[in-house]
């Protein structure tokens, strides 16, 4: 009987436990249950929807109306269009584009879905082919249905050349009867990613199987003289298709195809509900916060199923969803260093002559525009974004920007007060922290272009 | 010269002696895997572009090196300045790396012929993400084989892993802080007072994220401080060569001198890809030869530097692949396979080239054109994150490779 009581005093015990202590605890989400104020939407909604406030612009949404101005951005063809030079290099374009259009959700929307679908500007004859495959797949497509943004990537030499799919050919077409130079067989490149990074998610339920199933459809798929100039365009070349029989995630495709055995694979992925769910999920991480609560995923990916993928539906939901506009999300987000740079510049209503300076800066910041040499494309995660080299690099940069000291920049600090809780409202559009003034305070700062330095660099400034 | 290990030592003796030993101390000099007050540290160096190994390290006595380059076989070792160095008879060094030859001849240096990726890919942009996250054949590995070659520690330096440019490089990337140094006297805010209030609202924030690294960002600022403030002047007569690969080698010694907890350290030299005018009108002139110049000169420079300190620190060079074994029609050489590594410090038994070597024979090479990897470049990791930086868990270092087959580099 003692033995007993002794045995149930440690079961007790245990049970006791707090479950935290023995497994991590569920994620807590109530803060998307909670509203943001009138004045905190419009500021949430110009960090989101855009590259951040310029002076002037939250008063405009207010004017506009709030759901008004979504709309529009919803509908960037009714807003007045942007265009720089064609001559500048890309990440200049991006940049100009990112500071000036009045089209900011389509600018936010060509830097998710390039990343999304990242090429590497530096892979070979890329070099070449990015300004038109920023122009031509990426851009038209950002708000239109995810199958015709998806086939305008897979049909684009950029892609075809980056995940090396134009090199693919059936892997008869190795045996050579002569047994001269061994010649190049299936490449399951593209079509590993195609599902892992573009689709499905790395969790969506296919296997090694289909990767291999995927690739013989994509097989003669290629491009026309990639590495000479002014060449370099789609080529459909039927000699190195694979005529037989494939099973993609169950389905058949039957022997004998042609080009459209890809077209059938994006179908069947477009349409895929694991597609829905993991691109609701990437749009929510991007828009909302880094761990996005699951309901709102799942609506979205409701959104996204009932519309046959009308991403500006799936948008739509999102932007009218109460998590969106909630103290979770608030803020939730560290900026992107093109985010960051981009922000500041609009911040301060800086007027940018030449973009190569900002462009410079956003390497320096840790993210080469154009230049990710992984097909992961940048991180969505903001911890991704915090280290000492890239923190310090934001420092130096927002005192450079203070001291107008950036080449092809300017910016009148005179426009800000002098008085670091006014100066802080007028370039984050709402209060600093108290531990972002009292520093400021504490070691009497006087000088403006110290003060505007020191605000774009102050960690209120690093979020978004 | 008594190094400040064996200073230690015998200050903590002589405090046994009278019963007064701290406890960091013993476990500093006592214990298996206590920090020690100096740690080991392991340099890397990148040969971005596939260096030409085979015109590196010449296989003088092979005469099918002969026969598959006309134009740009190195002469066999004869004593004039444009041919090969004779190492042991069978390989000799590329003229334009005399410098290392000292190193060599001292038993320090050690060269591992036909290393390379066992990944068939012949693109430089795979290959060097390959050697890099140190998982070939993978792509999805986010983080790289020498932050992963660090014990998780968050008590750690600030600076203990550092890559010497502007971004942290895809080998240091992973769950270890890891900091991008352009060179030692930028990593600061330009602005000393900007640089006192930004510190005071980094550590006051609230903002977790920032909060953290905003205090890590400053600590290594401040140990930078302290670097920044002692110009520096490389010792014993070392002379680093002009451009890159010189100034960044000056910033790791410059680091590793100031004992500000520097475990490993990554850099890259680009520009090895000679599909044209690899070598010019002899040996010692052209393209080949004007990077190994700087390259020899470089890592001589940083040996003699350091000094003794050469006895905590091991160097590694890679490059992604090598080149195929016959030239091509426009006096270069075109992507391959196997490529040669270098190593030297620490425990490294050096004056002697390891690897199988597989020969140049028609029949013997890869796919009937390269260089055949007889050794996998993770061993020669593997073994110097092993038994250099004592981290055991290759596993963890190098996922999927559960069997690395050390070749016995470093002394037991």
């Amino acid at each position: 009987m003692r033995k007993f009581a002794a045995l149930a005093a440690v079961f007790l015990a245990a049970a006791n436990l707090p479950a935290g202590n023995i497994r991590t605890p569920s994620p807590d989400y109530s803060q998307f249950e909670k509203k943001l104020s009138k004045d905190q939407s419009i500021v949430h909604a110009l960090n989101r929807l855009a590259f951040g406030p310029r002076p002037g612009d939250v008063e405009a949404v207010k004017k506009t109306g709030q759901e008004k101005w979504i709309d529009l951005q919803l509908h960037p063809e009714r807003l007045p269009d942007y265009t720089p030079g064609s001559a500048l290099p890309p990440p200049q374009q991006k940049m100009l584009r990112a500071v000036y259009s009045s089209r900011q959700l389509e600018e936010v929307l060509v830097d998710f879905w390039y990343n999304h679908f990242n090429v590497d500007i530096s892979k070979g004859a890329d070099r070449r082919l990015v300004p038109a495959y920023e122009r031509d797949a990426i851009r038209p497509n950002v708000l239109g249905k995810f199958r015709d943004l998806l086939g305008a990537t897979a049909n684009s030499p950029a892609m075809l050349f980056y995940l090396d799919n134009w090199q693919s050919v059936a892997s008869d077409q190795v045996r050579r009867p002569n047994g001269k130079r061994p010649s190049r067989g299936l490449n399951e490149n593209y079509a590993r990613e195609l599902m892992e990074l573009h689709t499905l998610g790395v969790d969506g339920g296919y296997t090694q199987q289909d990767i291999i199933e995927v690739a013989r459809c994509f097989t003669g798929w290629t491009i026309d003289r990639p590495n000479q100039e002014g060449a370099g365009t789609f080529r459909y070349d039927d000699r190195t298709h694979d005529k037989g029989e494939k099973v993609v995630l169950g389905v058949t495709i039957p022997a004998g195809g042609g080009k459209e055995d890809g077209e059938k694979v994006l179908d069947i992925l477009a349409r895929h509900p694991s597609t829905a769910s993991f691109i609701s999920k990437e749009l929510a991480r991007r828009f909302v916060a880094d761990d996005p609560p699951p309901v709102l995923v799942a609506r979205m990916a409701e959104s996204f199923r009932n519309t046959d993928g009308d991403i500006r539906a799936v948008l739509a939901t999102m932007f009218g969803s109460r998590e969106f506009f909630s103290q979770g999300a608030y803020r939730a987000k560290v900026k992107t260093p093109f985010e960051a740079v981009v922000s500041a510049a609009r911040a301060t209503g800086a007027r940018v002559d030449s973009a190569a300076g900002l462009a410079n800066q956003t390497a320096t910041l840790g993210e080469p525009l154009y230049r990710k040499i992984e097909p992961t494309g940048y991180s969505d995660a903001s911890s991704e974004w915090v280290s000492s080299s890239a923190l310090l690099a934001r420092m130096n940069f927002a005192m450079q920007l203070g001291n107008n000291r950036l080449e092809g920049v300017q910016m009148d600090a005179n426009r800000f007060s002098k008085d670091p809780a006014v100066a802080a409202r007028q370039m984050l559009f709402t209060d600093a922290s108290s531990q972002t003034l009292q520093s400021i305070r504490k070691n009497r700062v006087l000088e403006k272009p110290l003060l505007v330095g020191l605000l774009l660099g102050s960690p209120d400034f690093q979020r978004r | 010269m008594t190094t400040r290990r064996i200073f230690l030592k015998s200050s903590a003796l002589a405090m046994v002696g009278i019963g007064s030993t701290p406890s960091w101390l013993s476990r500093a000099l006592y214990a298996k895997d206590a920090p020690s007050p100096r740690k080991k540290i392991l340099v890397a160096i990148f040969q971005r572009g596939a260096m030409d190994g085979l015109n590196v390290v010449i296989p003088h006595g092979e005469a099918a090196y002969y026969d598959l380059r006309p134009n740009l076989a190195i002469p066999r070792p004869d004593g004039t300045p444009d041919s090969a160095i004779d190492l042991d008879g069978f390989f000799g060094l590329h003229p334009s790396l005399q410098p290392l030859k000292p190193i060599y001849g001292a038993g320090h240096l050690a060269i591992i012929q036909a290393a390379g990726s066992p990944d068939p890919t012949r693109s430089h942009f795979d290959a060097q993400d390959y050697m890099e996250s140190g998982t070939p054949g993978a792509k999805a590995t986010s983080d790289g084989w020498l932050n992963r070659a660090l014990a998780q520690d968050r008590r750690g330096s600030p600076v203990r892993a550092v890559g010497i440019g502007d971004e942290i490089p895809r080998a240091l990337r992973g769950p270890n802080e890891a900091v991008a140094i352009a060179s030692v006297d930028s990593f600061q805010v330009r602005n000393p007072k900007g640089a006192a209030v930004f510190e005071n609202m980094y550590a006051g924030t609230h903002d977790k994220i920032l909060n953290g690294t905003g205090r890590e960002t400053f600590e290594a600022v401040k140990l930078m401080q302290s670097v920044q403030k002692r110009a520096y002047s490389p010792a014993n007569g070392a002379r680093y060569p002009e451009g890159k690969l010189g100034q960044q080698l000056t910033q790791i010694a410059r680091l590793i001198k100031a004992d500000v907890g520097l475990e490993v350290a990554f850099t890259d030299v680009r520009g090895w890809d000679h599909h044209v005018n690899e070598v010019g009108a002899k040996p010692t002139v052209g393209q080949l030869a004007n990077l190994l110049t700087q390259f020899g000169q470089g890592l001589a420079a940083f040996y003699t530097d350091l000094g003794d300190r050469m006895a905590d620190v091991t160097l590694v060079t890679m490059s992604e692949f090598g080149r195929t074994a016959k030239e091509n029609g426009a006096r270069g050489t075109d992507h391959g396979h196997a490529n040669v590594m270098f190593t030297f410090g620490g425990g490294v038994k050096g004056g002697k080239i390891y690897g199988d070597w597989p020969g140049l024979e028609r029949e013997q090479l890869y796919e009937e054109r390269d260089l055949e990897v007889t050794t996998d470049f993770r061993d020669v990791l593997g073994e110097l994150v092993s038994r250099h930086l004592g981290n055991q868990r290759i596993d963890d270092v190098f996922p999927g490779y559960d069997q690395p087959k050390f070749r016995g580099l470093v002394k037991g």
